[in-house]
């Protein structure tokens, strides 16, 4: 009975720690601050995530299983947490400028953002499936209050209920398949499992356990917002304020995949046999859907919904592959997509037509004479999102494929390739709108400053990506080796 | 001198350029004029630095010269190489020639979003010249791909009524062809281990995995040369494109599928090459006679000369996949003659079009009355076009009929009658629009040439006339290289035969 009387290993799990701490001494900051609390509650929040980066880069390479093996982190968390704390942050920093021309003023935002986010690093960096089930819901339930914070409003109110809803279905999903797993397996530990599972290596798994797994597949399908479960993402993406569907569209999505990744590479590794066809098809469905569900949209929050359904099917491709070089791929998918997609929200939340915030796609008509250097910027997403080279969303799909034609998967990258002919039928359709059409009636010139910076830079790294891939598409390779070698 | 990086500076200079103007700032008028001069110096520039490639250029050896080769992925041993031979040094020469003669051609015709235009023209001049020297595969599909975005927009907003429409048709159309190219790149690097096209082309792919990868580059070269029955993007494209991009278009664009052929269908994959040759011959002969006659009966200029284009193509796939001295010789002899042969008469369909905004064949007649400069040059490349001796078009088409009578009497036969297609297509354009009466009012006002368009066309009659007279200055440049690809071909193939007898 030692061991429980010794403190358990904590400082691979710093960053989290810290963060949690931070979240409440925020959240006591703005009830004593009150009324004007926002700005500065924001600017703290974003301080208090840089510094959790720090610590995830200081600690996180630790591969001590943390907290008697609920916690373990890891150069694959280290990098899945990074792209998260990013998202994070450019959320909360592209949220300001809204907010405030909308006069709405909370500073419970950055706290939630905060809360949500620590939520996403634990679910990275889950051991045991009660841990994962507790970091989950510490996202979600943060995120359901984002999702209806415009409570005043019946669209949000509306997009938070359905989020809300779905969400708790998808987590009741999860809960049941891991109570299964764990009645068959007799644990609910990761590497208990794993080895319970190699252990059953040559013979038929019980149909107990396949079920536990399926319903656990369903569940995290649900987060990512993956085929056929993805139908609450158009409805919250329109739905949600648009900063929100900003955060929404890219930390729990690279979360919700690290997640996703981890839970079938470690502790079903074994039984990538049962599991491989299964995300195979919700990824040729997710990439098909994607594209062709954009294509009739007219709203562009509806069409980024569609266009992110499509790219967690790309990202799908590289799990389907379940190797090494998926893993990378994914990584390095997930790295760009966040560059693109927190550019592309940037240049949506700057559209505004006499100071009221406009997200229909036929407003963007001649935005290339009127604002020409934001239309260049869109450009370039929509390039980038469609996968054409040498802009930095080709480099994402080159490794996806790569990784799926090296596990023999070609019908899939077939399939994928296809799709993203589809796909890119409809950003072209942005580009035509921006470039081919005559304005009717132009869009504010005024953007906020802090938008603009960062949609500049958002578009640099995707326009220049090509010229130093290296130095993350290494790195993205170290974290992937080392979560097949641990 | 020698160990600058010759390549890389003739590549990446335009794209230098694009920056410059994408940086100018000031009134509307000032900013036009400026563009067009950073433009056209640039290019110019450019040209004149390509010219160094062909001065230094050692014809004596079939090894890629001006090499430049450095880490890029160094974890996945994909790095930036860049080299030239003999047949890829002269695709470069053309697209560095041909771009300062569109800016210069888009001088006046282009009034609207002239900073964007100049930019989009020197953004593309920069990957299509990056595509012809690329020695990696994947360096050369990122230049190949990236192609699309810089025409997609040269034809959405600078083209035609119908621009939308074409635009599209051209990127969804390519892209899908070239995706299915990527597919078969990633085979590759996890079959051989590597991108670098030298050490691919010794790999020596199974002959079963060959069949797929010859089909899924097809898939793209086919597209993008193109041919029947996938043609059907180029008239559209062509139709709506403004004259520069039409140039381009005819003259570069469609030359990175035939050049796609050479460099990686035939020397990786011999033996499907083989396999596959009956129904490239096919697929050539329905695309010599079919599109010739279709041409007959067009109405505007530009689609005629488009079709013209695709039956063109046709004599260079049957030229260059008869494998012998001449017809492969004579191919990329034809591609060049074309591009510069079919490049210009587009700017001739311009020249009447900046004046009148018609391309409707019977709007016009009897221009040889006001306009007998503009009727010489366009004789001259008419005649170009039809393959007359002492012009380009025949040097080539004499070669590839020559390595196609070599391989089948039928095929040569065929193909021939696409040279008396041809002619009668070509002068029965010339005849409309510059003989007969002239009767139409608003073509009584037509001014004939002027110097800015004589300088857009002295540089090609002079090449025109060139390489019909003397071609030996450009044959003798690729002969090596053409011997070293068809002998390795032949080598591989024996090789393959010795393999099944020993079965």
């Amino acid at each position: 009975m030692d061991a429980i009387t010794t403190l358990p290993v904590m400082s691979p799990a710093a960053a989290e720690i810290f963060l949690a701490a931070a979240a409440m001494a925020l959240l006591m900051f703005g009830v004593f601050k009150g009324g004007k609390a926002q700005e500065a509650t924001s600017w703290l929040a974003v301080a208090v995530m840089v510094i959790a980066g720090g610590l995830v880069v200081t600690y996180g390479g630790d591969t001590t299983p943390a907290f008697f093996g609920m916690f373990s982190s890891g150069p694959f968390a280290q990098f899945a947490k990074l792209l998260i704390l990013a998202g994070s942050i450019l959320a909360i920093i592209m949220s300001r400028s809204t907010f405030r021309r909308d006069s709405f003023e909370r500073f419970e935002y950055p706290v939630l953002i905060v809360l949500s986010t620590v939520g996403m690093l634990m679910m990275v960096s889950a051991n045991d499936m009660i841990a994962l089930y507790v970091g989950l819901e510490t996202q979600s339930l943060a995120l359901y209050v984002i999702a209806s914070i415009r409570r005043d409003t019946l669209r949000s109110t509306e997009a938070g209920l359905k989020y809300f809803v779905l969400g708790a279905l998808s987590s009741g999903m999860l809960l049941y398949g891991s109570s299964m797993v764990y009645g068959f397996a007799g644990t609910t530990e990761f590497d208990a499992l794993a080895r319970v599972f190699t252990g059953l290596a040559g013979t038929e798994p019980s149909v107990g356990l396949i079920v536990g797994l399926v319903f656990v597949i369903c569940g995290l399908a649900f987060k990512v917002s993956a085929v056929p479960f993805h139908m609450w993402t158009p409805d919250v993406y329109e739905g949600a304020p648009t900063p929100v569907t900003a955060l929404f569209a890219v930390a729990p999505k690279v979360a919700a995949l690290a997640l996703f990744l981890r839970v079938l590479l470690e502790p079903f590794g074994a039984l990538v046999g049962e599991w491989q066809q299964i995300i195979s098809l919700i990824a040729v469905l997710s990439m098909a859907l994607g594209a062709v569900g954009a294509l009739v949209q007219t709203n562009i929050k509806r069409l980024m919904a569609y266009s992110s359904i499509g790219h967690m099917g790309y990202a799908l491709v590289g799990l389907a592959a379940a190797n090494e070089a998926g893993v990378a791929g994914i990584l390095v998918y997930l790295a760009i997509y966040l560059f693109m997609n927190v550019g592309t929200f940037a240049c949506i939340l700057a559209m505004r037509r006499q100071g009221r915030a406009v997200e229909g796609i036929n407003d963007l008509a001649g935005l290339s004479k009127t604002h020409p250097g934001m239309a260049a910027m869109i450009l370039i997403f929509m390039f980038s999102m469609a996968g054409i080279p040498p802009l930095a969303g080709f480099f994402g799909k080159w490794f996806v494929f790569m990784a799926a034609v090296e596990s023999g998967l070609i019908t899939l990258a077939v399939l994928g390739v296809l799709a993203s002919v589809i796909g890119a039928f409809y950003y072209l359709r942005i580009v035509k709108i921006m470039y081919f059409d005559e304005a009717e009636e132009p869009l504010d010139s005024a953007v906020p400053g802090d938008l603009k910076i960062v949609m500049t830079v958002m578009a640099a790294v995707t326009l220049l990506f090509f010229i130093v891939p290296a130095p993350l598409v290494s790195s993205a390779k170290a974290a992937a080796s080392a979560l097949f070698a641990g | 001198m020698s160990d600058w990086p010759l390549l890389s500076l003739v590549t990446f200079l335009p794209l230098a350029g694009a920056l410059f103007v994408a940086l100018t700032r000031g009134e509307e008028a000032q900013v036009a004029r400026n563009a067009r001069y950073v433009a056209l110096w640039t290019s110019l520039i450019t040209f004149v630095i390509s010219l160094l490639i062909w001065a230094g250029f050692d014809p004596t050896t079939a090894d890629f010269q001006f090499v430049e080769k450095r880490d890029w992925l160094p974890d996945w041993g994909i790095g930036y190489h860049m080299g030239v031979d003999g047949i890829s040094m002269w695709f470069v020469l053309l697209s560095t020639l041909l771009t300062p003669i569109c800016i210069l051609a888009s001088w006046e015709a282009v009034q609207k979003r002239v900073k964007e235009y100049m930019i989009a023209f020197l953004v593309l001049e920069t990957l299509m010249v990056g595509m012809f020297c690329a020695l990696d595969i994947l360096v050369f599909y990122i230049f190949f791909e990236g192609v699309l975005i810089p025409m997609f927009l040269i034809i959405g907003v600078w083209g035609g009524a119908r621009r939308v429409y074409a635009a599209f048709k051209f990127f969804l159309y390519t892209l899908l062809g070239s995706v299915l190219m990527l597919i078969a790149i990633l085979a590759m690097y996890l079959q051989a281990g590597t991108t670098d096209i030298p050490s691919l082309m010794q790999a020596g792919f199974p002959a079963e995995l060959q069949t797929w990868l010859w089909l899924a580059f097809f898939a793209s070269f086919a597209v993008k040369v193109p041919m029947w029955p996938v043609h059907t993007w180029l008239p559209d494209a062509h139709v709506e494109a403004p004259t520069a991009g039409s140039v381009i278009l005819a003259g570069v664009l469609l030359k990175m599928g035939g050049y796609g052929f050479l460099r990686f269908s035939i020397p990786m994959f011999p033996e499907a090459t083989e396999f596959f040759t009956p129904l490239v011959y096919a697929l050539s002969i329905v695309a010599v006679i079919y599109t010739s006659l279709v041409a007959l009966v067009q109405e505007d200029m530009k689609k005629l000369i488009a079709y013209s284009s695709i039956a063109h193509m046709g004599f260079v796939t049957i030229g260059m996949f008869t494998m012998t001295t001449q017809g492969v010789e004579g191919s990329i002899f034809q591609m060049l003659s074309h591009g510069i042969v079919s490049g210009a008469l587009f700017l001739c369909v311009g020249v009447v079009y900046d004046r009148m905004h018609t391309r409707e064949i019977a709007a016009y007649g009897g221009l040889v009355e006001r306009m007998p400069r503009y009727a010489l040059v366009f004789m001259i490349f008419t005649m170009g076009s039809v393959g007359l001796p002492a012009t380009s078009g025949f040097v080539g088409e004499f070669l590839i009929l020559m390595g196609a009578f070599e391989k089948s009497t039928w095929l040569a036969a065929l193909a021939a009658t696409g040279l008396i297609l041809g002619a009668a297509y070509m002068l029965y354009l010339y005849r409309r629009i510059i003989f007969g009466t002239l009767d139409k009012e608003a073509l009584k006002k037509m001014l004939d040439l002027s110097p800015r368009e004589i300088a857009v066309f002295a540089p090609l009659i002079i090449l025109v006339f060139w390489m019909g007279i003397y071609p030996s200055t450009f044959l003798d440049m690729m002969s090596v290289s053409v011997d070293h690809l068809i002998s390795n071909y032949k080598v591989a193939l024996g090789n393959a035969s010795v393999a099944v007898a020993a079965r």
